[in-house]
């Protein structure tokens, strides 16, 4: 692109949020100079993949990435890549790069993400036990992940669980230790909760509730040997995946001076309490128009409808960011669409069972649907999705009545 | 070089050149076809990936699975040859095909 103005954009961070904010720019044909800053090696990609299909080795490495590195470079957007953003510098609206290199921005973009939660407890830093965040973890552990190894896997939420499923189908044996009393039991409800359960059990899965770890036992040459439970027990491990959730990476945010609380606090349009930096995805806690509160969520959603809110503000027009929130996670053969925030419901109600070939939960509160969480059955997320969107209002007996069409409901 | 034409809902048409294997989607992705989001990464869970294919060819796309069928049910401009660009997997045969696209996703 010739003749670029002298107003410089620059992102910091190189994951889906960013990824999706370059393509929204590219899409708008946004001419003035954008410079990217990631800490990986890697152009934006995608992460679910790394517990999925990558983890189990069925697509490419070059698969993962959101678009082409040419596309960027084609459009002189520039990548710097394998480079940290140290330190920003709000009165001369300079960044500071871990190469000593400055840029001055007129906009700046955070775009830090998330990073995974670590264990302290003894022997945490045994070799062989794993994190799974990024290409380079998705990597060690597909490598270790070899048939007839034991695997055991602190923390039973959608990260921990779909490496079980990816895992035992390799031939590796498995062990899920979750703390809680059931699976995923910050994100669904317990009708969801025992069908995974019963669905990693059956497929050979180990699964331990009410099972909280201390600590590693360590074996030869440095390595873990076993996980160390509350209860005096021990689990024999030759491999460790510790997924225990993730905290979003405000140090950047905070060291500058910005409003952060549990997340970068941004409103509706992505815009922090700095009018020349807004902040996207994972890393933010944002007004959301849609649930009264402030929210921060992990999602790919959420990233790339955040992305696209602040490419609308730097391409000068306000568009809020009032999506939906909604997620999938894949296990097996099995689809899960989750729409909406099941927090705070007063009744669930299943359509279909799970000896079906689909089935879904709604959450309702004050008889309106919040959430639906959908096993298989697209339609009913689809249909969800309108729902709580709209706020409406349905009769239980209509959503648990198989013979209603469900699309007739809007 | 094999190619497939992506139509725009105001005509702007783009070429794509490809190579037989990955899908409908990753091809408009990568290839930076305006209004294909592909927001899931190809896994039939978020319908941002929504095409019309031209009559002539439809019947190179293959089958429809069932949640395929679910989530295009619900998509604003479903037309008689909608795809879910993600689910359809691009054969030799599809040289020259002509895809349309929606004016708007999910
Ligand atoms: C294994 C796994 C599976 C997942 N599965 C799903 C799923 O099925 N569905 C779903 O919706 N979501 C899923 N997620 C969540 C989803 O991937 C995240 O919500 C999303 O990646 C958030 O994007 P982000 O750009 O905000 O942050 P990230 O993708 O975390 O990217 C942040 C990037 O910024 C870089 N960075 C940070 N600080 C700096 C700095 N100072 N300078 C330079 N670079 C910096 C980091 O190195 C990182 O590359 C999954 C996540 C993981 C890890
Ligand atoms: S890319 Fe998500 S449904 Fe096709």
């Amino acid at each position: 692109m010739a003749n670029k103005s002298q107003q410089v954009t620059v992102i910091v961070g190189g994951g889906h949020a960013a990824g999706a904010l370059l393509a929204a720019l590219l899409q708008g044909r946004y001419p003035h100079e954008v410079v990217l800053v990631g800490e990986e090696p890697h152009p934006p990609y995608q992460r679910p993949p790394l517990s999925k299909h990558y983890l189990a080795g069925e697509v490419e490495q070059e698969s993962l990435y959101l678009k082409p590195r040419s596309l960027y470079d084609n459009a002189g957007y520039q990548l710097r890549l394998g480079v940290r953003v140290e330190q920003i510098d709000r009165d001369s609206k300079t960044v500071k790069l871990s190469d000593h290199s400055m840029i001055r921005y007129d906009h700046l973009v955070l775009a830090t993400g998330s990073q995974v939660r670590r264990l302290t407890s003894p022997g945490a830093e045994l070799k062989g036990i794993y994190y799974l965040h990024d290409i380079a973890d998705a990597d060690a552990l597909r490598e270790a992940l070899v048939p007839g190894k034991r695997l055991v896997i602190v923390g039973g939420g959608f990260v921990g669980l779909e490496v079980a499923a990816s895992a035992v189908k390799k031939g590796v044996s498995v062990t899920v230790l979750e703390a809680a009393e059931r699976l995923m039991q910050r994100v669904t409800g317990p009708e969801m909760s025992a069908f995974f359960c019963a669905r990693h059990r059956d497929a050979g899965v180990e699964v331990r509730l009410d099972t909280g770890v201390t600590g590693f036992e360590t074996g030869d040459h440095g390595r873990v040997a076993g996980v160390r439970l509350a209860n005096g027990d021990t689990v024999p491990a030759d491999i460790v995946l510790v997924s225990i959730g993730v905290i979003p990476d405000t140090a950047l945010a905070e060291a500058a001076g910005l409003a952060c609380d549990g997340g970068i606090l941004v409103d509706e349009f992505t815009r922090t309490d700095d009018p020349a930096i807004l902040a996207i995805g994972d890393c933010t806690r944002h007004r959301n128009l849609f649930f009264e509160d402030r929210l921060r969520l992990e999602s790919v959603a959420n990233a790339v409808d955040q992305a696209r809110t602040a490419a609308a503000i730097l391409m000068g027009e306000d568009k809020p960011y009032d999506s939906v929130p909604w997620f999938w996670s894949n296990q097996y053969d099995i689809r899960l669409q989750m729409v909406g925030l099941s927090q705070g419901h007063d009744q669930r109600v299943m359509r279909g069972s799970p000896a079906d070939k689909g089935f879904a939960v709604f959450y309702l509160r004050d008889g309106r649907v919040i959430a639906v969480d959908a096993v298989n059955l697209p339609i009913a997320f689809m249909v969800g999705k309108q729902l709580v969107q709209r706020r409406q209002a349905v009769s239980p007996d209509v959503l648990s009545d198989p013979h209603t069409d469900l699309k007739s409901l809007l | 070089m094999a190619k497939i034409t992506f139509i725009e809902h105001n005509n702007i048409e783009h070429v794509a050149e490809f190579e037989a294997g990955t899908t409908l989607m990753q091809l408009a992705v990568t290839n930076a076809v305006p209004g294909i989001d592909g927001d899931c990464g190809g896994e039939c869970a978020c319908g941002t990936c929504h095409m019309i294919v031209d009559q002539q060819w439809f019947d190179k796309t293959g089958e429809i699975a069932d949640d395929e069928e679910q989530m295009l049910s619900m998509t604003p401009e479903r037309a008689g040859t909608s795809r879910l660009g993600c689910q359809v997997k691009i054969t030799e045969a599809m040289d020259g095909m002509r895809v349309y696209l929606p004016e708007f996703q999910m």
